[in-house]
């Protein structure tokens, strides 16, 4: 028991000690000639153009489920008027990156975790360094930044499909007043609630791509390892966005 | 796959310009040396004070049976795996003292090719071969000539547009081997270059790899526990057993080392001192 107890702290602490040397190797290398321009764009059309379907399919239906759930809650004491405000607030602070975060997790961590743990066990991240290539600069760099960058961007595009996707419902389905439902939209929301939902945005896409890649480059054991590298990929990034979205919202807010 | 083009045979120390004891020639200048060098890995002995020292300009060959240390006393050298105790210095440097950004630069000076070849999936073979050429900053017409000129080399030309995933075992090796000297290394490191080929491709390795060694006088430790490949392409052999270097010896003298162990590795038997321990 003891010992069970004693490996679970070792094996926290590993993970969180290889996490902020990652970070750092990251943050050093970044700035380290060459600049693999072309690697930079690969990472982001991969990582961002090549999601943006299944994030707007997630937020159009997030969307349009919250003004379902909302519209009949507010019927009942008369302020249905609301929906849009409700939906939008909820859409641009907390859902619309937070749930792109998760899509991502699973689409792109796991996607790093497998590539980069496949690369360890066929020994080409050996192959990197006995290149003079740093792994951290040519494999690490590209992804973490493709990712802090493209998913405030995806978030933005989702915000905007999930107020789509409100008014849609409260308009067509539920016969709101389309005039006053999107003068409510945006009447109490200010700049400061789409600004905090991106920079939030920004800080769980370094969370997700640092995990799949950390996960990745630490990879033992064939194809065995590689799966539970995945597994560990999505897992533990979908846990940091959540506790991350708790102490972010703290301070943002 | 392209016939091979007749190449010089593994050279012998006559031709190669090596006598086949670099210290009694005034060779003695290591250019690798691996000090009291130990590694463990859960709680196994892999690797035990191993002392060794690789000559400039020889061609060094370690075999021995499998799990015995090789692959890693071959990554200690160029510094991807650190000892537990000892020193592995090259050129006078001791790899432990470099951090992360210097050894990288470091290992400018070395070429490994590996086992399985570890090329990358996802690029073409000329884009692996022109990998360290374009991080080292060359321009693209010289990038294309070096490609040209390295995949000639190892018989492979015209592969160039070949994913690795339509390469047989053999030739991606070759284009490992192609990828390892494009920036022409004082150091070639090779991990089991003819493990698992057909003999004839497994030739063709050799002899490109014996006429690269003596045409650019590079330092070369191969490691193998292929014999017949070990004898062709060697200045000295060295044996390691258990974690530790038991013979290191010019071939001829290694052939006829009275060591129960060697003897019982070259004759390929099941039973004796190896099986034994």
């Amino acid at each position: 028991m003891i010992r069970a107890l004693r490996n679970l702290l070792e094996g926290f602490f590993l993970e969180i000690g290889r996490f902020f040397t990652l970070l750092a190797r990251t943050f050093a290398w970044t700035f380290r000639r060459p600049f693999d321009l072309a690697e930079w764009l690969r990472q982001m059309v991969k990582v961002g153009v090549d999601s943006t379907p299944v994030i707007l399919l997630t937020a159009a239906f997030t969307g349009g489920v919250l003004a379902l759930q909302t519209f009949s809650t507010l019927k009942r004491v008369h302020a249905e008027g609301y929906v849009g405000t409700l939906v939008a607030l909820s859409m641009v602070r907390e859902l619309g990156c937070v749930l792109a975060a998760l899509v991502l997790a699973g689409r792109s961590g796991s996607a790093m975790g497998a590539e980069l743990g496949t690369m360890r066990v066929t020994e080409q991240i050996d192959a990197l360094e006995v290149l003079a290539t740093d792994p951290v600069h040519f494999l690490v760099v590209p992804r973490v930044w493709a990712t802090t960058i493209m998913l405030p961007l995806l978030v933005a595009l989702g915000d905007a499909i999930g107020i789509v996707g409100g008014y849609v419902v409260s308009v067509v389905l539920l016969g709101a007043n389309p005039v006053s439902y999107i003068d409510n939209t945006f009447r109490f929301m200010d700049l400061e609630d789409l600004t905090s939902g991106l920079v939030k945005a920004a800080v769980f896409g370094l969370l997700i791509a640092l995990i799949g890649c950390q996960q990745g480059l630490y990879t033992r054991g064939g194809a065995e390892g590689v799966g539970r590298a995945t597994t560990r990929a999505v897992v533990l990034a979908m846990m940091a966005v959540l506790i991350a979205d708790f102490f972010l919202t703290k301070l943002l807010f | 796959m392209p016939t091979p083009a007749p190449l010089p045979r593994a050279r012998d120390d006559e031709d190669s310009g090596l006598p086949l004891r670099p210290r009694a020639a005034g060779l003695a200048v290591p250019k690798i040396s691996l000090r009291g060098v130990s590694k463990s890995f859960g709680g196994r002995i892999v690797l035990d004070a191993v002392d060794l020292d690789v000559l400039a300009g020889e061609s060094l060959v370690v075999v021995g049976g499998s799990g015995t240390g090789k692959s890693v006393m071959l990554k200690h050298m160029i510094g991807l795996i650190r000892p537990d105790a000892g020193t592995v210095t090259v050129d006078g440097v001791d790899l432990a003292t470099l951090g992360n950004r210097e050894i990288t630069d470091f290992r400018r000076r070395f070429g490994m090719a590996f086992q399985e070849g570890a090329l990358f999936d996802s690029m073409t073979v000329e884009g692996n071969v022109a990998f360290p050429l374009r991080r080292a900053g060359w321009d693209r017409d010289r990038i294309r000539d070096r490609v040209a000129e390295c995949l000639d080399l190892v018989h492979l030309e015209g592969a160039e547009r070949k994913l690795p995933a339509e390469l047989s075992g053999g030739m991606r090796r070759r284009v490992g081997l192609a990828r390892a000297i494009a920036l022409e290394p004082q150091i070639l490191l090779l991990d089991e270059p003819t493990t698992g080929l057909d003999p004839v491709i497994s030739a063709v390795v050799e002899d490109v790899v014996s006429e690269l060694h003596g045409r650019l006088r590079l330092t070369m430790v191969a490691i193998t526990h292929d014999m017949e490949s070990a004898f062709r392409i060697a200045n000295r052999i060295g044996m390691l057993h258990k974690g530790r270097v038991i013979a290191l010896l010019p071939p001829e003298e290694f052939r006829r080392s009275p060591d129960a162990r060697v003897q019982q590795f070259l004759r390929r038997e099941a039973k004796g001192p190896l099986t034994e321990d």
